[in-house]
Formats: structure tokens, C-alpha cells, sequence
């Protein structure tokens, strides 16, 4: 049993806040990504549930027990680093057997030279053999043990780290963007082969990532963070359709959300045909929550600045009537086609439009969405 | 235009070359000259005419005496007994130091660095007098203690290994922490692997500074048992110095060709090792 509990977390560096009051639970088995831009304070997040670093306030607990204070190894935590962080001088084998040499001998039965000739040393390094090479035929690295991580490519380093991290059975794995020392088709791949992980192992895990896609595609839950706070978490189908925060509505989904100021649409009603709330100052909707129309139908008209067909799809890019604001519209390409510089309709899914007030928080018809 | 440029390279690289070799033969000259007499007989020696290899042979009688005459053997003994042992010690605490001063966070820590800085730039021998008297307090000179004690704390070593510690990332000390290794684990394991290039300069600057010192010696030690070579060789200077000059310079190449030899083998750790530091 390893949910992990956050209580009121604050961390400054000197004078800059670096986290303010962060509270999260994290379920046992859970797959949870924390998502942000760089500098939100995710990876500080991390680290002060690995232990490695002090939270200025607030409490830290794994598996129900409070750990704050407790060194790193004692909180029963694997991380994996984006730097992979293997250590050189050392084999693969040796590697992936440094946690549990660490943790099965004594210190006596650690030290050169003599450490190997003191009793039970044999049969504690056998059991460690059996177990290491389990580990590396897990992740495929098994031919590689006799190597160093100089020798190894990108994605076999990114394996053995996690093979480190998993050979001495913890209850909490933490991730700080393992993927993104990697080349885009391999880490499609590995996204694919850590979850993977996950069922197997069915122990929790935390993954930091700034890439929206990565913590969509693989969380159990995300949660969102920025300037040191938590906006907003939830699975990522209710991060994608309901945004509580504009920030979030921003940071979900590629090719981004559009938004536009209300200001803008306000005469509009055959377009938006939707009650706005008097708060209301800016108008958000997915790509897909609009369909383009002949000008004839629709009333908002813009001009296709901009087509990307991705095969599947066809974004096309819209500047509104006097060319400010720019909207991106999902298309497939067996609807009909329109070529750039001609003018267009807009109409928008009044279900799927979403409002949010000057700071940026969702108001208006969220209630009406949510029941629905 | 294009016709003068390769001229004018080449120009430039015989200057260069004309350069290093003016200053490689002044600084190569007396090594030479010392190897030169220590072949001579004592009458060739002052002669007026120069030649560099010498007309009468006298080469094996001069290392013979330099050998016989004076406890040669037991002198490159306790050089290398001295300049081993504080290399060890001088790593027991540096290794230690450098590390926590560059990868753990603690209040005064750069106040401590600062301190470090400033050890840097005390002359070894300021320090004799307080250290000759610190000494005397506690009944060790004349001993091989008075010879290693006052230099086990290195500034220098401190901050070399400082500097190239910084390089190390913060992710793997993250790493092995996690993994379960304590702090001192970490150094041995983890820190002291990895800085081989940076251990091995070091080590040279320190072997090299120990070996040939002979102000501290002069200073510590008078027994003959434990006189380290810098200081043995001073024997041969005595009254009749001119007699014994062939002897002297004999003597004088036994104790440099070990260190020679050493940096010919480790020529390329030292450099890399430079260069490495140099740059972080």
C-alpha cells in the first residue's frame, strides 16, 4: 500500500516561492502526472517526495506513514531521472545491482577486498545476480549487462534506468521527464512500454513531464501545475473538456484550445447561440467544437490563413473578420475543402463553448456541462 | 593576394617553432649540463673548453660513489614513503572537503570556500616558523612526522577537486542517495571513480612539490635515516664540493629520474586532467 499525501507543501529558494501550499493524494497504484511548463515547481515537487530535498512547510506521507525527515532510501521511493543519471564507471550489472547490494549486505560485506571472503557474501550476491538479470530481461537489456552506460544509446540508458529503479521492488516510483532526452519516435514507443510497466507492477507511480501529450496519453490522473500551484487535478478527459482554469484550458490539447474575447463575439448570438454569464470575459472551444460553414450560413466570417493536413485531419487556421484573432478548426478531409484565402463561416458547438471571467476561471455554464 | 598567405603561414610557423625551441633548450640546458657532469671526471669538469660528452669516461664511478658514499637508496625510500603518505592523508581530508563544499548545502559554506581561497594564496613558507614551533611543542621534529604533518591539509587539493566535483551532475549524488549509498559511500563509489583525471593531477603537483622540496626538510629534519633526497644530496656539499662536483650531479639525476619517468607514464592523465579543470 503506497498513496502518497501532500499536505500544505511550501518551498521557497532565498526570496522566490517555489511551491505555495501544495495538497495532493496520490491513490495507491495510481498513475499520476504532474504537468507544467519549466520553473512551475514540478520536478521541486518530486524531489521533496523522493526526500532529496526539504519542503519549507507542509507534510509528506507514503503509504499512510509520515516521512518527513526521513532519508531518501528509507521512504521506500525509485526515481528515474532525465539525465538517466547511471553512473559511468560502472557496469550495466553492477548498475542495476548497486540498490540492492545496498540494501541486502551489510556495510562490513560491502567493502573491498574483504567484504567477499566474509560469510554469507556469496549467496546474497546469487540471489542479487538472479534478480538483476530478471530486471534486464524485463526491459530487454539483458545482452547488454557486461557494458558500460557510455556504450549504450539513448533509450538503452533509459531502460537500465528503469531497471535500477525496479529491481528492488519499491511501492513508489517517481519519474522526472525520462522521456525527454529522447528522439520523437522513440519516446512514442517508450511511453507505450512504461505503462506497460505500470500494469504490470501495479505499484504507483508519479511522472513529471512539461508535455501535455505525454501526461495525457499515459496518466490515470493529471494534475496540472504552474507558478508553484496545483490549478487543477483530474483524469485527462476532464482536463480536456472541462477546464476549470483558463491556464489549464491552455496547457491541455494540441493544436491548442481557441480563445477569444468576449468582446468580440458579443452581437454574434447566431454564432455562439448560447446565454453567456455576465462574468464572462473571454470565449474558449476545442478545435473540433466548430464546424466551417459557407459565409451564406454562418455570420462570424474569417479568411483560411492556413491549412495543415496531418492525413487524418485538416487544421484549418481562420483570422476573424478584421484579422486579430486567429482560430484553428478541426476538419477531415472528407468533409468539404477550403482553400486558403477564401472566406468562411463559423459555427460553434454552444455545449461545447466554454467561458471563463477575467481571472481566468471557469463561470457560466459549467454546472449545465458537468450534469450532462 | 592568395600567393603571399601560404608563405606567410609558413613564416609564422617557423617563428613559433624557432620560439619553442629557444625556450625548451633553456629550460632543458641544465638538466642536460647535470646529466653531462655527472659522466665527467672531477679534472674535465672545470676545464675551460666545453664538450658534452665527456673525453675520459667517468660516469660509473661517479654514480658508484653517489650511491656508496651517502645512504642513496634509503633516501629514495623515505621520499617515496613521505610523499606517499601525504598524498593519502592530503586525500583523506581534501576528497571529503571538496565534496562537501560542492555538493552539499550548508550555511557558511561559501564563507568556508572563501577561506579556502584565501589558503591559496598563504606561501607554504610563511607558515614554517608556526609550524616549526607547533612541532617542537609537541616533541615531533626530527621525525617522519614533522616531515608529512604540516601538509595533509591542501588548499589547493581542496579546491581542485572542488571544481571538478561541481562538474559532476546533481542527479547522480540524487541517484545514489535513492540507491541507499550514505555520504561517505558516495564519495568512495561514487566521486573518487569518476574523478580520476582530476585525482591524478593532483597527485602529481603534490608528489612533484614533496619530493623535490628541500626548504621544509632543512628545516625539520637533520637525522640522516629519514632525510628525504632533496635534502641527501646536500651531503655531497661539503668543503670539497668541487672534488665531489661529478658525484653531486650523479646523485642529482638519480633523484629526478624517477619523477621523470612518472610524468613521461602519466603524461597524458596530467593533461587531460588540466585541461579538464580548466575548463569547468
Amino acid at each position: 500500500m503506497a498513496e502518497i499525501e501532500l499536505r500544505g507543501i511550501e518551498k521557497r529558494y532565498g526570496e522566490a516561492p517555489v511551491l505555495k501550499d501544495v495538497s495532493l493524494k496520490i491513490k495507491d497504484g495510481e498513475f499520476l502526472t504532474l504537468v507544467g511548463p519549466s520553473g512551475c515547481g514540478k520536478s521541486t515537487l518530486l524531489r521533496i517526495i523522493a526526500g532529496l530535498e526539504d519542503q519549507d512547510a507542509g507534510e509528506v506521507s507514503v503509504g499512510g506513514r509520515p516521512v518527513d525527515g526521513a532519508r531518501p532510501k528509507d521512504r521506500d521511493v525509485a526515481m528515474v531521472f532525465q539525465s538517466y543519471a547511471l553512473y559511468p564507471h560502472l557496469t550495466v550489472f553492477d548498475n542495476i545491482a548497486l540498490p540492492l547490494r545496498t540494501r541486502q549486505l551489510s556495510f562490513a560485506q560491502r567493502l573491498p577486498l574483504i567484504g567477499p571472503l566474509l560469510p554469507g557474501h556469496t549467496g546474497i550476491e546469487r540471489s542479487i545476480r538472479k534478480e538483476v538479470e530478471q530486471a534486464a530481461a524485463m526491459l530487454d537489456v539483458a545482452h547488454l549487462l557486461h557494458r558500460k552506460p557510455g556504450q549504450l544509446s539513448g533509450g538503452q540508458r533509459q531502460r537500465v534506468a528503469l531497471g535500477r529503479a525496479m529491481v528492488r521492488h519499491p511501492t513508489v516510483f517517481l519519474m522526472d521527464e525520462p522521456l525527454s532526452n529522447l528522439d520523437a519516435r522513440l519516446r512514442v514507443q517508450m511511453r507505450t512500454e512504461i505503462t506497460s510497466l505500470h500494469r504490470r507492477l501495479g505499484v504507483t507511480f508519479v511522472y513529471v513531464t512539461h508535455d501535455q501529450s505525454e501526461a495525457m496519453t499515459m496518466a490515470d490522473r493529471v494534475a496540472v501545475m504552474m507558478g508553484g500551484e496545483l490549478l487543477q487535478v483530474g483524469p485527462p478527459e476532464e482536463l480536456y473538456r472541462e477546464p476549470q482554469d483558463l491556464r489549464v484550458a491552455e496547457m491541455i490539447g494540441s493544436p491548442k484550445i481557441n480563445i477569444v474575447a468576449r468582446a468580440h463575439w458579443a452581437d454574434d448570438r447566431s454564432v455562439l447561440s448560447a446565454a453567456l454569464a455576465p462574468q464572462a470575459k473571454h470565449l474558449a472551444f476545442r478545435p473540433e467544437a466548430a464546424v466551417l460553414i459557407t459565409p451564406a450560413d454562418g455570420v462570424t466570417n474569417g479568411t483560411v490563413t492556413d491549412l495543415e493536413n496531418l492525413g487524418s485531419d485538416i487544421f484549418v487556421h481562420v483570422a476573424l473578420r478584421d484579422g486579430s484573432e486567429t482560430v484553428v478548426i478541426r476538419t477531415t478531409p472528407d468533409e468539404r475543402r477550403f482553400s486558403l484565402g477564401s472566406t468562411v463561416g463559423l459555427k460553434v458547438d454552444a455545449a461545447r463553448l466554454m467561458q471563463f471571467d477575467e481571472a481566468g476561471r471557469r463561470c457560466g455554464n459549467i454546472e449545465r456541462v458537468a450534469a450532462a | 593576394m592568395s600567393a603571399h598567405r601560404p608563405r606567410y603561414r609558413l613564416a609564422g610557423r617557423i617563428a613559433r617553432h624557432v620560439l619553442l625551441v629557444v625556450s625548451a633548450t633553456f629550460a632543458l640546458l641544465p638538466f642536460v649540463w647535470m646529466i653531462s657532469l655527472s659522466l665527467k671526471p672531477p679534472d674535465e669538469i672545470f676545464q675551460p673548453d666545453f664538450h658534452l660528452w665527456p673525453k675520459t669516461f667517468h660516469g660509473v664511478e661517479n654514480y658508484r660513489v653517489a650511491l656508496t658514499a651517502a645512504p642513496m637508496l634509503r633516501f629514495l625510500l623515505n621520499g617515496v614513503f613521505v610523499c606517499a603518505i601525504i598524498f593519502v592523508l592530503q586525500l583523506m581530508v581534501c576528497v571529503p572537503c571538496a565534496y562537501a563544499l560542492a555538493k552539499l548545502r550548508f550555511r557558511g559554506r561559501d564563507t568556508l570556500f572563501s577561506a579556502v581561497l584565501v589558503g591559496l594564496l598563504v606561501p607554504p613558507q610563511a607558515l614554517a616558523i608556526p609550524h616549526f614551533v607547533l612541532l617542537h611543542v609537541f616533541g615531533l621534529l626530527d621525525t617522519y612526522a614533522a616531515l608529512i604533518l604540516p601538509w595533509i591539509i591542501s588548499a589547493f587539493g581542496i579546491f581542485l577537486l572542488r571544481q571538478f566535483f561541481r562538474s559532476i551532475p546533481d542527479e547522480i549524488i540524487h541517484a545514489a542517495r535513492l540507491d541507499g549509498l550514505g555520504e561517505f559511500e558516495i564519495i568512495w563509489r561514487i566521486m573518487i571513480p569518476m574523478s580520476t583525471p582530476a585525482l591524478a593531477a593532483f597527485g602529481i603537483f603534490s608528489v612533484v612539490a614533496h619530493w623535490n622540496d628541500l626548504f621544509w626538510p632543512l628545516i625539520a629534519v637533520r637525522s640522516e635515516d629519514i632525510s628525504t633526497p632533496a635534502l641527501g644530496i646536500l651531503l655531497f656539499r661539503d668543503d670539497e664540493a668541487g672534488q665531489f662536483l661529478g658525484p653531486l650531479m650523479a646523485g642529482a639525476t638519480i633523484i629526478v629520474a624517477p619523477l621523470l619517468l612518472a610524468f613521461l607514464l602519466a603524461q597524458r592523465r596530467f593533461i587531460d586532467g588540466l585541461a579538464t579543470t580548466a575548463m569547468k
